[in-house]
């Protein structure tokens, strides 16, 4: 909210609608402000600003308002509002360009314990090649520091054969490699010559 | 018919009764599936807060497998890895820029050959309907069933390209060959909050109480479902909902595909229909359903 206290002329021709068609390759400009994609959003009653309304901030420059948003960590991913939008912006698209974005310029996430979940959930997948379930939970767990949550679930799910006690490291190998050649690719881009 | 086999991690865990029921049912109607080989996860729900990149490549590291195997289909249940992989696909195959790097980053290039398909896609063809019709012998008219296609199977139509994206009708059409009625209801594709689950689970409860509550409304007393995670969020959370909200649902949540191995007479024991926290009862036959004073014991 800082930058609309400050003299600068907000336009809707921002350098940060710009980063985000850099991130998704989607041009929020399109957008008219219908308002379809808010309608259509099962999680919009949690959000502190509903997908449209954070679109509109996008094109406006707000960066911080976005980037900062409880919206962006809220989303579900439904891709409802992807697949509702008479423009043909990917809106789900943009969530994820602005975590991205939110993420490199170290901003602290508003919903913190949605990206540990990220962070738990793709260092399973890094290190064994598959998701260990109950790995990744373990992990949430000492990540966010909230031991006891579903621990009777846990253990029901345990004794219905539903979660398996250790990993296989099927593949772990070639999904090493994979993270690590993306994260040189993504340094080089970072970095042109 | 032979194709690829994809199960992917939650089918190989959580949602184990998925792979199982899809295993049994398969070679009954001449559906063989080869497991791809040391295949690995697809990235899921996180790859792709974190980078595109990387969430593109998983899934098409996995295809370039399937294209070793020189197999042109492969299967894949799952719902969220069924729309990784069409994304992998679709992008690769739209983005030039996009398959260079992808194509840097995995083992060998993808030739971009694969048709990625749903089990529903293959059993809703209409000769492998009839097929079921003749095979389906046990009674299930008990079942008054709602098919729940969730968020990911249809969307985004445009790199989907499966069913009518608001009102699918592939797994009616598949369960009613099968002898099951299932009934009209709007809650088809909405969300179920997914993999909220273990961070706000309250917007889980939410949503998955929205749902269950259409789908008593319009008088079900099962649902189907073509995803680990929707399954998950609606049977293992279920209990909690009931105590919550101080409502009796007692709806059980079925894989489609444990419906139609019923309705072949394969034992329920045979598709993990066991393994479910809520209980099915008498409403399959078998054993007599728990009275309905006591909100969905607890396993002994």
């Amino acid at each position: 909210m800082t930058q609309a206290a400050t003299a600068e002329t907000i336009t809707p021709t921002s350098g940060f609608a710009y980063s985000i068609l850099g991130e998704s390759g989607v041009d929020v400009n399109l957008c008219y402000q219908c308002g379809k994609c808010a309608a259509g959003c099962p999680v919009a009653y949690a959000m502190d600003y509903p997908p449209a309304q954070l679109i509109h901030a996008a094109r406006l420059g707000l960066d911080e308002l976005v980037l900062g948003s409880r919206t962006i960590w809220l989303c579900a991913a439904c891709e409802t509002c992807t697949t509702r939008c008479p423009q043909d912006v990917d809106i789900a698209k943009v969530m994820d360009a602005a975590k991205i974005l939110a993420v490199d310029r170290g901003i602290n996430p508003a919903v913190g314990e949605v990206r540990s979940f990220h962070k738990a959930a793709l260092a399973s997948i890094r290190r064994f090649g598959r998701m260990w379930e109950a790995g990744m939970v373990l992990s949430l767990k000492l990540r966010t520091g909230n031991y006891f949550k579903d621990m009777e679930l846990g253990s029901r799910m345990l004794r219905k054969g539903k979660l398996k006690l250790l990993p296989t490291f099927a593949g772990s190998r070639r999904a090493r490699r994979i993270f690590s050649r993306v994260k040189k690719v993504e340094r080089e881009a970072d970095r042109p010559e | 018919m032979k194709y690829a086999y994809y199960p992917g991690c939650s089918l190989h865990s959580t949602g184990s009764e998925f792979d199982l029921s899809l295993r049994s049912v398969s070679p009954l109607l001449g559906v063989e599936l080869e497991e791809v080989d040391d295949w690995i996860c697809c990235g899921s729900t996180s790859a792709h807060a974190v980078s595109e990149l990387l969430a593109l490549a998983l899934p098409v590291a996995n295809l370039c497998l399937v294209e070793a195997m020189e197999m042109g289909e492969v299967v894949v249940p799952c719902a969220s890895c069924f729309r990784r992989m069409k994304a992998g696909h679709h992008e690769s195959a739209t983005r030039p820029e996009m398959r260079e790097k992808i194509n840097r980053v995995v083992d060998r290039p993808y030739q971009g050959t694969v048709k990625v398909c749903h089990p529903l896609e293959v059993f809703a063809d209409e000769a492998m309907l009839a097929e079921i019709a003749v095979l389906a012998t046990e009674d299930l008219s008990r079942l008054e069933v709602v098919c729940y296609y969730g968020c990911l199977l249809t969307r985004p139509p445009k790199v989907m390209q499966f069913d009518r994206y608001e009102y699918p009708m592939s797994m009616d059409a598949v369960l009613r060959a099968a002898g099951i009625r299932t009934l009209d209801w709007d809650f088809k594709t909405m969300c179920c909050g997914a993999a909220f689950t273990l961070t706000e689970t309250d917007i889980v409860y939410k949503l998955c109480a929205d749902l269950l509550d259409e789908a008593q409304a319009v008088g079900a007393n099962a649902i189907a479902v073509a995803c680990p995670m929707c399954h998950a969020n609606l049977d293992t959370r279920q209990p909690e909902i009931e105590e919550r909200l101080k409502k009796s649902y007692q709806l059980p949540v079925f894989y489609f595909t444990q419906l139609m191995g019923l309705a072949m007479g394969i034992p329920a024991t045979e598709l993990g229909i066991g393994r479910h926290l809520v209980e099915p009862g008498s409403l399959i036959g078998g054993q007599p359903k728990q009275p309905a004073s006591a909100p969905a014991p607890a396993p002994a």
